[in-house]
């Protein structure tokens, strides 16, 4: 089977972001760029799939600007096949993205669509979900494990009170959280094999999908700052002080 | 303007998160129809009823809506929706599931995790894992939201609503549930516990937070843990707290042995008071702690035990 792995490009998790003096946006000019974690565990999971003979051909896709295709060879120097990058500089929002991403759907026909649970830059958790609906296909969300059997999968997807495992009738599509697996580290003959991996170009306008955000970001601002707190020497202090300065306990 | 929230419950009983999108419903303004979607969930119903605000209790009692697949929950949801300005869900792990789902199939964005109200169509949203807050305004005729409910206050139960069964039960049959392992726990749940202890790494094995939970006996907090310890295997990964676990604003939130990274801050830095117990004076939860403590957890939490 095919799984289809679509990734993006984000700020690394690392880098503390800062607004825009404009307040119009984050400032993201000279930072470090990685592929978005969840993405990572995503390919890592369709790669192990792969190994595991379950899948036949694991595609990489990802939609943004030309640079994105630096994150398409990371997945494809971890061990996914070939890539497609679906290039615009506009900065579509999951809506738009889940379109774009049924269209590939369409014409690869994939069994499996494996992709992170969510980005960390805008931590919307929308697009597996929307790609579902609009593909009419079964959703497992927030996956720790996954077994395909035959033509269902099994997901067991980590929810608020603990673990809920579901079954889903394939094509699926699946969402990973961290706890899925442990991404590898590309080596370096895998990083020059990637070189030479194909990765196909196509823009929305080929794909029949015209990206209209319907959502305005009027203003974006630094969260409130905490006020500078005070250190305690001891735990009686501690105790004091929760007891009369802020009342708590 | 009418606004359909989607009740958080487990069959039994109804989920204080739903008081919490209801506050942030009637910050919206208009009448609040909430939908109870399970399996004999009628005492749910009755529960959903007497919240303040609400004028009308929709129950879609049906085997297929038992465990809320996203794929059954979505399609009602969408189809039900059609005849309202907005539908809100907490941001659960349920509501994040399927009202993203509901939202394509109504061909509308959703609006993840508010955590204000401005007006009808603009709200507040963090992003960056709570390093930016976003205003947002939707253009869509339906908004579809999803709330962050440690950002309202719950409402009373002083109302009245009438109950009215709906049956148009849809399964689309793609999916079904096989089975669930829930954690346990007499402790408060950590998204409404007034007061909650974590550990991190420090801790160095899961027997160790034996020691916060002694604490947090004392106090009734809920007990948390850092991405660290969860996976360390220290404890349960529903115990997490941060970007990508359970995001917490309590009266007070005790970090022991947490070094305090963006992760993790971003699930605990709007509670009321911070505590850290670090024996790092670098630790970056220093910077955000009302009230830090440089000293060995494992001295520290057996003295706090045994004074409180």
């Amino acid at each position: 089977m095919k799984i289809l792995v679509p990734i993006k490009r984000v700020v690394d998790y690392n880098v503390k972001v800062r607004v825009k003096s404009d307040n119009t946006d984050v400032d993201l000019s000279n930072l470090k760029m990685s592929i978005n974690p969840f993405c990572e565990i995503a390919v890592e999971e369709a790669v192990r799939l792969k190994e595991a003979g379950v899948a036949s051909e694991v595609i990489a896709v990802s939609i943004g600007e030309k640079a994105c295709q630096e994150q398409i060879r990371t997945a494809l120097a971890l061990g996914a096949d070939r890539g497609i990058q679906i290039e615009t500089d506009a900065q579509p929002q999951p809506l738009a993205i889940a379109k774009m991403l049924a269209k590939v759907v369409d014409a690869e026909q994939p069994q499996i669509v494996l992709m992170g649970k969510q980005t960390i830059d805008g931590d919307n958790n929308q697009t597996g979900q929307m790609l579902a609906a609009l593909t009419n296909m079964p959703q497992g969300t927030f996956a720790s494990e996954v077994k395909v059997d035959g033509d269902k999968v099994e997901v067991t997807r980590e929810v608020d009170g603990g673990l809920v495992t579901v079954a889903l009738n394939l094509p699926a599509v699946i969402t990973t959280d961290l706890r899925l697996n442990e991404p590898r580290y590309a080596s370096l003959p895998n990083i020059m094999k990637a070189k030479r991996k194909p990765i196909a170009v196509q823009t929305p306008e080929e794909l029949g999908v015209e990206i209209s955000n319907s959502l305005d970001v009027l203003k974006v601002e630094e969260p409130a700052a905490r006020s500078a707190g005070v250190m305690v020497e001891s735990v009686d202090e501690l105790i004091e002080k929760l007891r009369t300065t802020a009342k708590v306990i | 303007m009418t606004i359909l929230v989607i009740a958080e419950h487990n069959n039994d009983a109804l989920k204080t998160d739903t008081h919490k999108v209801v506050a942030a419903a009637a910050a919206i303004g208009g009448d609040i129809d909430v939908l109870v979607a399970g399996a004999n969930c009628g005492a749910v119903a009755e529960q959903a009823a007497k919240l303040t605000g609400v004028s009308k209790v929709l129950v879609a009692d049906n085997a297929c809506y038992e465990h809320q697949l996203a794929e059954n929950l979505g399609l009602l949801v969408a189809d039900l929706g059609k005849g309202y300005s907005h539908i809100l869900a907490a941001a659960s792990t349920t509501g994040k599931n399927f009202l993203p789902r509901s939202a394509a199939l109504l061909d509308v964005a959703q609006i993840s995790d508010i955590i204000r109200v401005d007006s009808a169509d603009t709200f507040a949203r963090p992003f960056y894992a709570g390093n930016a807050i976003a205003t947002v305004k939707s253009n869509d005729s339906i908004k579809v939201i999803t709330v962050r409910t440690s950002a309202f206050d719950s409402v009373e139960e002083t109302g009245s609503a009438s109950v009215e069964s709906i049956d148009n039960a849809q399964d689309a049959g793609i999916s079904s549930y096989v089975r669930s392992e829930l954690t346990v726990s007499e402790r408060p749940e950590l998204g409404s516990a007034r007061v909650i202890i974590s550990g991190g790494r420090g801790m160095q094995n899961g027997d160790n937070f034996k020691m916060l939970e002694e604490v947090a006996d004392k106090l009734g907090a809920g007990v948390g843990a850092s991405r660290a310890a969860v996976d360390a295997g220290f404890v349960p990964n529903d115990m997490q707290v941060g970007q990508t676990g359970k995001i917490v604003a309590p009266e007070l939130y005790v970090a022991v042995g947490i070094s305090g990274a963006i992760q993790h801050l971003a699930g605990m830095k709007d509670s009321k008071v911070i505590v850290a117990i670090n024996k790092d004076p670098e630790a970056p939860i220093f910077q955000v702690a009302d009230f830090g403590l440089e000293a060995d957890l494992f001295e520290a939490i057996p003295e706090l035990n045994s004074k409180l």
